[in-house]
C-alpha cells in the first residue's frame, strides 16, 4: 500500500499528464489521495522505478517476462552459465566424445582391412588347395594310365610269346606228320612190292626181279 | 501505478494471489540470493537456480556418460554420442564440413535449452527459456556470430548474402530491401519462436491444471467433470514434451542455416 500512497501523491505534482492519472485514482480510493498530502513534491520520478519495482519482487501487474528489471540479473547469470557450460562441451565432453568416435572408426576400420587380408589368404589356402586336388587328380590319372598301358603291354608280349609257341610247335607237328606220311608212304611201295613177288610166286610167274616190280608199279601209279 | 492496476486488473484481487490456480506465477522471478553491483540488481534468483541446475545435469550426464570411453558404448555412453552424431549431421547437412567449427556452439544451445525444457517439466520448476531476455540473449550471441563471421571470412563479399542472384535489376532493389529487413529481423523470430512457445505451453497447461482443482472443490459432479480437463492436461503434457525437444531443436537447426550464410553467403 505505500507504493499506492506515493503514486497518489505524485496528483500533487507539477506533472498535468500524471494528475489526470492520479484523478482517476483519487476516484477509486479516496483516503489514499488525502492522506499521501504530506510528501507531495519530490516524488514525481520515483514513480515508474518504485512501482516496478515492487511488481517484480511481489506480483503485481508487470508481466513476469517483460519485467526489465531483472534483466540484468538474467543476462549476467546466462552469460555466466552458459559460458561455463560452452567451455566444458568445448574442452571436456566433446574431444572425448570425439576421441572415442575416432578410435572406434579406426577400430573398425583396422578390423575391416584385417578381416579383408585375412579373406585374401583364406581364398590363397583354397586355390592352392584346388590347385594341389586338380594335380594329384591328373596325377592319379597318369598313374592309372601308364599302369595300364605296361599291364597290357606284357600283356601283348606274353600272348605274342605263347602264339610264337603255338606256331613252332605247329610247324613241328605238321613236319613230323609229314614225316611220318612219307615214310607211310615209302612202306606202301615196299609192301605193294613184296605182295606182288608173292602173288606172282604162287601164280607161278617165276620170279620176278627188283627192277621189274618197281617198273610195274611206277606205271601203276601213274 | 494506478493506470497499471487498470491494465492489469489481477492486481488488487486475492484470487489471484492464490498460487494454485495463478498460470502467471510460475514465470515469477524470485531473488535467492539478493546480490547487487554498481546499481545493477544480479540477484542468484530462481531463474539463474534453473540455468545453474542446467549446466551442472547437463555437463554432470555428459561428463560421467563420456568417462568410460568405452569401444562398445554404455547405455549412457551411446545417449551421448547420440547427441554428438544428431547435432553434427544436423550442423554439416545445414552448413556443410566447415560448419563443424561452430559445432560445439550449435552442440551447446541445442542441449542447455532442451535440458532447461526438460527441467521446466518438472512441477514447481521454472523454465528459463520462458523469459525473452534469455532467448534474445541466445539469438543474438547467434546473430553476432554470423555477423563477425561473416564479415571476417568474406569481408565486403558477405553483403552478397542480400544480393539474390537471377533477380532482374528492376527488382533487385526492392529484393535487397526484403532480403535486409528479413536478416535483421532474424534474432526477433528466432528468439520470440522459442520464448513463445514455452511461455504459451506452459500457460495452457497451468490453465488446463487449474481447471481441475476448480471443478473438483464443487464436489462429486465438479470432481466428474474434472475429469475432462484432467484427460486435456495429460496430453498436453506429453504435447510439451514434444515442444520442450522440437523448440530446441528448431534452435538449433534455424542456428545451423544462419552459420550457412556467414560461410558461403552467395549460396542462395
Amino acid at each position: 500500500m505505500a507504493s499506492e500512497n506515493t503514486s497518489t501523491t505524485h496528483t500533487e505534482g507539477t506533472d498535468a499528464a500524471a494528475s489526470g492519472a492520479a484523478t482517476h485514482a483519487t476516484g477509486t480510493d479516496a483516503t489514499h489521495a488525502t492522506g499521501g498530502d504530506a510528501m507531495a513534491p519530490a516524488t514525481g520520478d520515483l514513480h515508474t522505478s518504485t512501482g516496478t519495482a515492487d511488481h517484480g519482487g511481489g506480483h503485481g501487474g508487470t508481466f513476469p517476462p517483460f519485467d526489465s528489471s531483472n534483466y540484468p540479473s538474467q543476462l549476467v547469470w546466462l552469460a555466466i552459465t552458459f559460458g561455463l557450460f560452452y567451455y566444458l562441451m568445448a574442452k571436456v565432453v566433446l574431444p572425448r566424445i570425439a576421441q572415442t568416435l575416432e578410435q572406434r572408426h579406426d577400430r573398425i576400420a583396422n578390423d575391416l582391412a584385417e578381416a579383408e587380408k585375412l579373406k585374401g589368404e583364406t581364398d590363397a589356402a583354397i586355390a592352392s588347395y584346388e590347385q594341389a586336388l586338380a594335380e594329384a587328380r591328373q596325377k592319379a590319372g597318369d598313374i592309372a594310365r601308364t599302369t595300364r598301358d605296361r599291364v597290357q603291354k606284357s600283356i601283348d608280349s606274353e600272348r605274342a610269346a605263347a602264339e610264337d609257341g603255338l606256331a613252332s610247335k605247329m610247324a613241328d607237328a605238321e613236319k613230323h606228320i609229314a614225316n611220318v606220311k612219307a615214310s607211310a608212304l615209302g612202306e606202301v611201295d615196299e609192301i605193294a612190292s613184296e605182295t606182288a613177288q608173292t602173288l606172282i610166286g604162287m601164280l607161278g610167274g617165276g620170279k620176278a626181279t627188283k627192277a621189274e616190280l618197281t617198273k610195274a608199279l611206277s606205271e601203276v601209279r601213274g | 501505478m494506478t493506470g497499471q492496476s487498470a491494465r492489469y486488473p489481477r492486481q488488487g484481487e486475492q484470487g489471484f494471489r492464490r498460487v494454485a490456480n495463478d498460470p502467471i506465477h510460475q514465470f515469477q522471478i524470485q531473488r535467492i540470493i539478493p546480490l547487487e553491483v554498481g546499481g545493477l540488481d544480479l540477484s542468484f534468483t530462481n531463474s539463474s537456480l534453473f540455468m545453474a541446475a542446467t549446466l551442472a545435469v547437463t555437463t554432470g550426464f555428459l561428463v560421467l556418460a563420456t568417462s568410460g570411453r568405452g569401444l562398445v558404448p554404455s547405455r549412457l555412453q551411446s545417449i551421448a554420442e547420440m547427441a554428438y552424431e544428431f547435432i553434427a549431421s544436423m550442423l554439416r547437412d545445414a552448413a556443410g564440413t566447415q560448419g563443424l567449427r561452430f559445432f560445439p556452439l550449435v552442440f551447446s544451445l541445442f542441449m542447455f535449452i532442451l535440458v532447461s525444457n526438460l527441467l521446466g517439466m518438472v512441477p514447481y520448476f521454472f523454465t528459463v527459456a520462458s523469459h525473452l531476455i534469455v532467448t534474445a540473449a541466445l539469438a543474438l550471441l547467434v546473430f553476432a556470430t554470423v555477423l563477425i563471421v561473416g564479415f571476417a571470412r568474406h569481408g565486403l563479399g558477405f553483403l552478397k548474402l542480400f544480393v539474390p542472384s537471377g533477380v532482374p535489376g528492376v527488382l533487385l532493389p526492392l529484393v535487397m530491401a526484403i532480403e535486409v529487413i528479413s536478416f535483421l529481423t532474424r534474432p526477433v523470430s528466432h528468439s520470440v519462436r522459442l520464448f513463445a512457445n514455452m511461455l504459451a505451453g506452459h500457460i495452457t497447461l497451468k490453465v488446463f491444471a487449474g481447471f481441475i482443482v476448480s471443478l473438483s472443490s464443487l464436489g462429486a459432479v465438479g470432481i466428474a467433470g474434472a475429469i475432462l480437463p484432467l484427460a486435456m492436461t495429460i496430453g498436453l503434457t506429453a504435447l510439451e514434451f514434444l515442444v520442450a525437444f522440437l523448440q530446441a531443436y528448431v534452435f538449433a537447426m534455424l542456428t545451423c542455416m544462419y552459420l550457412n550464410d556467414a560461410l558461403h553467403p552467395g549460396g542462395h
